[in-house]
């Protein structure tokens, strides 16, 4: 029953404005109240559909499109609101508070737009509030990637509106559904969505900034942003062929940077972007088995990269430190935060009877019921490298390894009940993936459990970690050094300095050569017409004081004086008149 | 105070870890006669493709992972300079 006509956005929204004003127990309740009045309100709307429509200047709007699709993503979407709110409920920060919910409720006001203009406006508030949570770390970092992040989003909202008006004027409506890549107007939309999807190669904001969050700021960021972009991708493009190859690229070059890198937080960024991969090729194969797959693998997705950025963010909070080299052996006093962390990792792995495995699966099969042979071993060689980045490395050099020696306690209750409740819902979806199959768009045939499919797929995980294993043992594994690696954002971090650097070279040699050359001719100038005046004057003066009877030292002291007088301009006011007479009758006599 | 794990610490137990990874793998490999094959592809019949599968991505990962870093690899501060 609907009896209040409004987007879902608008209850987190304003929502968030009383969070500064409450206190202890009541700000927690109220702000674990909001998703949950949310996630209520979606489950009120009539089961077939519906939309909420208004007009515009005779264009119409659509505030809230209630569909399959759009219901998918808003429930999850609630659910990962409680998950953030309730792991982050200690946090005294009022800014990252407010600024969660209004990022969640502005994405759940993407999911339901059903026009350019109402979607426009959620999608720039999104860019905005999720720049405060990186913000929120208030460290010089964070305000650095801040602002290449937001510099990035304007980017992609820029060439989104281009593409939205190019629509308008071909289509005459701001309403959407399927655009398909027709025509420039749809590219610059395609763009536009792609870059919030960090689809290769427009990523590198990702991995940039989401590590230097709060560490339940991360949380937050890990789960909208790219999941709505997806959502779109999955309305509007689905079928087109080049996600086939984006996601593809996706899914195996995040892998070896995961497995170089330190920062366990950009290890889980960058194995966010390997998931991606495998959403973006699943819409880009476009059956109904490989949307229901792709959609599905972002259901489970966001809960457990949410899970394993808990967990990354228990240690951080807890020990104040996140990289491989400063971390290992912390099993001995969190084996709690631990035991979730490696939930977390079955998970994203795709082990049979946890969620990655239910979902992924469609899609690697979607791959090969189209007999798309260089995608399927793609995807699959990416399967194999998940679990050895987010699968081992992740919980090996956190929790086990060397021993650093840190004896780090759990984290407070919130957080570890967050953190279970999300490794339940990973089993849940896992042992029981009719839950899930049944909120999906398309109808479901699919058997995920079946002997040869469970046999495979650990075949390839547990002879992957023997490869792991034996590489650890032989020291052939690369060694977690203290080091960044260069991502495509060099071209804008480093790049941006040269060119700097260029420009200056340039521009103030321009500059420097015209102060010379310039001003040069001027105080030529100036001085040529000073010297002239003095002359002048001298020539008439010496004949004055000559005619006066002045001469030798008295005539030389005179000459001088009045020089220097000239040259300084401190002129008798007298002397100066007559100067002047003197000039004007001179050129009274010339002409 | 309580008695920390320290599950790891002992050199048995590591061993028996090791030995019960082993015990799975042989078992794995076994499982594949006992089950019936629908394959999307040939090859996926032929007997442990996806042990063989899994084991060399593994190694072709790190190994292009090690010469990604000497391309890639630059000091953690690069960026501030």
């Amino acid at each position: 029953m609907i009896n209040s006509l409004i987007s879902p956005a608008l209850i987190l929204i304003p929502g968030a404005i009383p969070v500064p004003f409450l206190k202890g127990k009541a700000k927690s309740l109220y702000m674990l109240l909001l998703p949950v009045v949310t996630l209520l309100y979606l489950l009120s709307f009539p089961s077939d559909g519906f939309r909420i429509t208004g007009t515009l200047w005779g264009y119409e709007l659509v505030f809230c499109r209630a569909d399959k699709l759009s219901m998918l993503f808003g429930y999850i979407f609630c659910i990962m609101t409680f998950l953030g709110v309730l792991f982050a409920l200690q946090v005294k920060d009022n800014l990252q508070h407010v600024a969660a919910l209004v990022y969640a409720g502005s994405t759940l006001g993407v999911v339901y737009a059903g026009d350019f203009l109402t979607l426009y406006i959620f999608w720039e508030l999104m860019a905005i509030s999720s720049t405060f949570l990186i913000l929120a770390a208030r460290t010089r970092e964070s305000r650095d990637a801040g602002f290449r992040y937001i510099l990035m989003h304007l980017a992609g909202g820029l060439f989104l509106l281009a593409g939205i008006v190019l629509y308008i004027q071909k289509t005459g409506t701001l309403t959407f559904d399927y655009i398909g890549l027709n025509g420039i107007g749809s590219w610059l939309i395609f763009i536009g969505i792609a870059l919030n999807a960090a689809a290769i190669p427009l990523h590198a904001w990702l991995p940039d900034a989401y590590p230097m969050g709060t560490p339940t700021s991360t949380v937050f960021l890990s789960a909208f942003t790219t999941k709505s972009a997806v959502y779109l991708m999955a309305r509007t493009f689905p079928g087109a062929p080049p996600l086939v190859w984006i996601g593809a690229v996706m899914v195996f070059v995040p892998i070896f940077y995961a497995v170089l890198e330190n920062d366990i937080r950009r290890v889980l960024a960058y194995s966010l972007l390997n998931q991606v991969g495998f959403m973006l090729c699943g819409i880009g194969i476009g059956t109904a088995l490989a949307l229901n797959g792709a959609v599905s693998h972002a259901f489970s997705h966001i809960i457990y990269k949410a899970l394993l950025f808990m967990a990354a963010g228990s240690v951080l909070h807890m020990t104040g430190k996140i990289k491989c080299t400063e971390l290992g052996g912390l099993y001995k006093t969190m084996p709690l935060t631990c035991l979730f962390c490696m939930i977390g990792a079955a998970s994203i792995s795709a082990f049979p009877l946890f969620s990655g495995f239910v979902s992924k699966s469609m899609i690697v099969s979607a791959s090969a019921h189209e007999k798309m042979m260089l995608v399927w071993l793609i995807l699959q060689f990416a399967s194999a490298g998940v679990f050895h980045h987010a699968g081992i490395k992740v919980p090996f050099f956190t929790f086990f390894g060397h021993d650093s020696g840190i004896r780090a306690k759990e984290p407070p209750w919130n957080m570890l009940l967050a953190m279970g409740l999300a490794a339940f819902m990973c089993i849940f979806i896992g042992i029981y993936p009719k839950i899930l199959y049944q909120i999906l768009p398309f109808p479901v045939d699919y058997v995920p459990y079946t002997g040869d499919h469970v046999i495979g797929q650990l075949q390839l995980l547990m002879f992957g970690a023997l490869a792991f294993a034996l590489l650890i043992l032989s020291g052939y594994y690369p060694p977690e050094i203290r080091s960044i690696n260069l991502d495509v954002d060099f071209f804008y971090r480093k790049a941006g300095i040269w060119a700097n650097r260029i420009l200056d070279w340039g521009l103030n040699g321009i500059n420097a050569a015209s102060e010379k050359y310039v001003l040069g001719l001027a105080r030529f100038t100036a001085a040529f017409f000073n010297n002239l005046a003095t002359g002048l004057l001298m020539f008439f003066s010496v004949n004055i004081w000559l005619l006066l009877g002045y001469r030798n030292k008295r005539l030389e002291l005179k000459k001088t004086r009045l020089y220097n007088d000239m040259l300084e301009g401190t002129l008798p006011i007298g002397i100066g008149a007559a100067s002047a007479i003197t000039f004007i009758l001179l050129v009274y006599i010339l002409t | 105070m309580k008695k920390e794990l320290n599950l790891f610490d002992k050199p048995e137990n590591v061993r028996r870890f090791l030995i019960c990874f082993f015990i799975s793998l042989v078992m794995l490999i076994g499982a594949e006669f006992f089950i019936h094959k629908h394959p999307g592809f040939p090859w996926e019949s032929s007997l442990g493709f996806f042990a063989v599968y899994g084991f060399v991505s593994n190694v072709l990962l790190i190994f292009i992972a090690k010469l990604l870093r000497l391309i890639v690899l630059r000091k953690e501060k690069y960026y501030d300079q």
